[in-house]
């Protein structure tokens, strides 16, 4: 850029001016130069990552609103605004604040409701995100970076979840405190210590309030806004995955132009969101606090839920037995010191399924990578049925998440469908380890059977209905062939073969290639190749052409 | 259909192998044909799309209009009727303000801006070039420090740096009071009396029938200006009534009811919600939360559930004037356990 050709150009109008004199500062030309013709492509599933981004968006404005009006302290008060029932109540002022929120600040329980419902629509578009990212194999290389920063982002929204469900100190929250500390307390060695510098002393104490308002409000979103940059700052230098199909490959990216289809697609689903947001909150209560009351360590409802994202953790802990066949699960371990209590009941339950799934969760890109040893980079992404073992381990990983969550619900099911609660827990018990591994064997058949009717359609052509007689009285239905388009959709991707361990230099094949190989056959025995051209070709030998309608049609004995 | 679509051995010679054999692939026949839209070649649809347009963005007027209605023209009367009316068109303006922009803009690009699928080469992440040119520049940085040719700067950086951040976490330390004895101990001690929660009134033993149950407090706890809650969460008491006969006290326990009258720790040994539920015909308390279930007749044994132990039971008599007061405080911590329980 030379001084010489800015010289030359002289703008004409005012609006001209100004953003020319913007863009001498700052480069604008440059960014629109490289960004406003950026191609994105299209697909439905692409739409779950940007509900997260636009409800994020939608929390930091309602809940900015909430800040100027909330206040988080647990000060005694006595409530003494319009709500009648609770007149006279003794509660603390964060509880207070909120009531005045929702009763005498005219649209404050509708940002309420709005900050709300928002909240759950964020936590599941991220986790909905994820399992659509999981599914179509989009962690693969080179985004396992990526995969990790979408997974700090489900932890860091679950945390902003529940310290911000936290914060009108109401019965319900306050019982969801309760089980945090108990939780806490269960930890060996350092828990009573984490669980007094917590609550600032004994449960609940006066302090535990202002400081998850702290980490609700600064920290967590903070942390969240960082992941958030960082996270589409790699989509920018990977740009998007794509599904297979015509004209898709692993070398380019074929969509629209960010300028204006995509803008305007992207920039109105923001309103769309806002819209159904809005909604929701217009229509549907939401944690009306004013029914539960303010926090009192005695009185509880029963029939209560957690938020949804929380309700899996919560389930795991109505799973767990506290004695298993007559054995306890709470041990007081004899030390030199004295007698420790270690509360496995509580621990396993809080600990381990949420540790087996976010283990697995930030392990599985290099997991795979090890097992197919494929270091290519993928850009066109794997339609479920066609990577069979991957789509029925995220199935059954749906599944195991699903049965704690509906333990979470064992005496809403015990009560609305009139079954005995213990049943309901046993049944619930045996599905844990049970779920997932049918889930996993239906899912991989549902897949493998998809891809044999793909090879199907793509050799014999798709059913038309039509039933012709032919002469010698034999009925068949006629099959139109696909064009070539439609048949490069169902044919164009790879299944990879089961691997032989493979020797080292010195001619051994290690324990380690043993594995992998073991491995390799637990994920790609079962497969279904796709369509060659020379099958097609093999099998347009033994058709019979015949004219039908206006087109081609091939008969398929 | 024929047996070659099972993906048996058979036919799986036939697969394609990454790399090569690219004959064996079907080819990529490129972007399939551009198919024109009806406003791409009826105006009048285009006209029709237009108008549609319009409109939606209309209807997004007329939301934020009714929102200033619902602001300014439904007034608070302090009922929750009022609030929901308010509530629901605040919120129905806001959706309709939002949805018919949304709408709108996406219609717009849906049916009359381009729909040219457009392909793009995508770039390595990494160029080889680049590669060498940055190892280059950092092994100078790295020379040009001087770090590798003076151990004792490295080896005293790293110290340093060490150390740093354990102030960071000392400086944590006062976030809370250390817990001591504080969890062994509740409010109940030798003659306070059992009182109702919330109310603060003492309870007769007569005032206690044969399958009633009191919500308990000890006497005191209302007065207390601090730590109120904290002293609450530790001291809530179930006081039910059995025949006595159904009671069945281990040794040493004989004398901790009262005519058939006890009294449990309401915090669940689970994780601490209040066990407020009592059925009263097979004496069993259930905790809401987790569904741990106690047999009243079995010093409240778990009989199902997660928890572990028994709630703690509180050794109740009378006083002089008939009304029930603790013997003690509770012999055992009460709610869920922890590591220095023992």
């Amino acid at each position: 850029m030379s001084s010489a050709t800015q010289s030359n150009y002289k703008p004409a109008t005012r609006t001209g001016r100004i953003t020319d004199y913007v863009d001498q500062r700052v480069g604008g030309s440059g960014i629109v130069r490289e960004f406003g013709r950026k191609i994105f492509p299209d697909h439905w599933s692409f739409m779950f990552g940007e509900v997260a981004l636009y409800s994020f968006i939608i929390l930091l404005m309602s809940g900015t609103f909430l800040t100027f009006f909330f206040d988080p302290s647990m000060a005694e008060s006595v409530y003494s605004g319009p709500y009648v029932p609770l007149k006279g109540m003794d509660m603390s002022v964060a509880m207070n604040s909120t009531l005045h929120i929702s009763f005498e600040i005219r649209g404050g329980l509708f940002m309420r409701q709005v900050h709300h419902w928002s909240a759950l629509l964020f936590t599941a578009s991220v986790a909905v995100h994820m399992l659509r990212v999981f599914f179509t194999g989009a962690f693969r290389k080179p985004r396992e970076l990526n995969w990790v920063v979408g997974g700090v982002l489900l932890i860091l929204s679950l945390a902003d979840g529940f310290t911000g469900y936290s914060l009108p100190d109401d019965l319900l929250s306050g019982n969801g405190l309760r089980i945090i500390d108990g939780v806490i307390k269960s930890i060996p060695i350092i828990g009573t210590y984490i669980s007094f510098f917590l609550f600032g002393g004994e449960f609940p104490g006066t302090a535990i309030i202002g400081r998850l308002y702290v980490l609700h409000i600064l920290l967590i979103p903070a942390l969240i806004l960082l992941m958030v940059a960082i996270h589409l700052f790699m989509v920018v230098v990977h740009k998007h995955t794509q599904f297979p199909g015509p004209g898709r490959n692993d070398r380019n990216i074929v969509g629209y132009p960010l300028g204006p289809v995509y803008a305007a697609k992207a920039g109105g689903f923001f309103f769309i969101v806002f819209g159904v947001i809005a909604f929701f909150a217009a229509a549907f209560t939401i944690n009306p606090i004013w029914n539960y009351g303010p926090y009192d360590p005695s009185p509880i409802s029963a029939g209560t839920q957690p938020d949804w994202y929380i309700g899996w953790v919560d389930g795991a802990l109505r799973l767990m037995p506290g004695w298993l066949f007559g054995v306890p699960l709470e041990w007081n371990i004899p030390l030199p010191w004295g007698v420790n209590t270690l509360s496995l009941n509580v621990l396993v339950p809080a600990l381990i399924p949420a540790g087996i799934v976010f283990t697995l969760l930030f392990t599985y890109p290099w997991i795979e990578r090890w097992i197919t040893r494929d270091d290519r980079e993928h850009h066109v992404l794997d339609r479920p049925r066609n990577a069979p073992t991957r789509t029925a381990i995220g199935a059954a990983g749906v599944i195991f998440y699903c049965v704690l969550w509906a333990a979470a619900s064992s005496d809403l099911i015990a009560t609305h469908f009139k079954v005995s609660l213990n049943d309901v827990i046993y049944w619930l018990r045996a599905l844990f380890f049970l779920g997932p591994i049918l889930g996993f064997i239906v899912t991989r058949r549902i897949a493998l059977a998809l891809q044999r009717k793909d090879r199907e359609i793509a050799l014999h052509g798709r059913e038309t209905g039509r039933i012709v007689r032919l002469p010698h009285g034999e009925f068949q239905e006629i099959h139109a062939q696909l064009d070539e388009y439609k048949r490069y959709r169902l044919v164009s991707f790879e299944s990879p073969k089961p691997e032989q361990g493979i020797p080292n230099e010195n001619g051994i094949v290690t324990k380690r290639e043993k594995r992998r190989s073991k491995l390799s056959h637990f994920f790609f025995e079962d497969r279904v190749a796709p369509v060659t051209p020379a099958e097609l070709a093999a099998g347009h030998g033994h058709h019979e052409e015949i004219t039908a309608g206006d087109g081609t049609k091939q008969v398929s004995h | 259909m024929g047996d070659h679509s099972d993906g048996t051995p058979t036919t799986s010679d036939a697969v394609a192998k990454a790399g090569h054999g690219e004959v064996e692939k079907f080819q990529d026949p490129g972007l399939p044909p551009h198919r024109l839209r009806l406003a791409d070649t009826d105006p009048r649809a285009a006209k029709r799309a237009e108008r549609q347009v319009a409109i939606l963005f209309a209807i997004s007027i007329v939301g934020t209009l009714v929102f200033f209605f619902a602001y300014f023209g439904i007034r608070l009367d302090s009922t929750i009727g009022t609030l929901r009316l308010q509530n629901l068109f605040l919120g129905l303006g806001t959706a309709f303000a939002m949805l018919g922009i949304g709408v709108a803009i996406v219609h717009w690009a849906k049916t009359l801006m381009p729909d040219h699928e457009v392909s793009e080469e995508r770039h390595v992440v990494r160029t080889e070039d680049d590669r060498q040119v940055a190892v280059k520049i950092v092994d100078d940085i790295i020379e040009e420090t001087g770090i590798k040719r003076r151990p004792l700067i490295r080896n005293t950086l790293i110290g340093a740096l060490a150390l740093t951040p354990f102030p960071a976490i000392v400086l944590f330390r006062d976030l809370g009071p250390l817990p001591g004895n504080s969890l062994r101990h509740t409010m109940w001690d030798k003659g306070v009396r059992l009182v109702r929660d919330p109310t603060g009134t003492p309870i007769k033993a007569t005032d206690v029938t044969n399958g009633s149950a009191f919500h308990v407090i000890p006497d005191g706890l209302n007065e207390l200006t601090e730590g109120k809650l904290n002293e609450k969460a530790k001291s809530v008491v179930l006081l039910m009534r059995l025949n006595p006969d159904e009671l069945h006290p281990s040794q040493g326990r004989e004398d901790w009811a009262y005519n058939g009258i006890v009294a449990y720790s309401k915090i669940c040994t689970h994780v601490g919600c209040p066990v407020a539920l009592y059925e009263q015909q097979t004496h069993h308390l259930l905790c809401p939360c987790h569904q741990s279930t106690f047999d009243l007749t079995q010093e409240c044994k778990v009989i199902f559930g997660p928890a572990n132990r028994p709630l703690p039971q509180l050794p109740i008599t009378v006083d002089n004037e008939g009304y029930l007061v603790a013997q003690s405080d509770f012999h055992e911590p009460v709610g869920p356990s922890f590591w220095e329980r023992g």
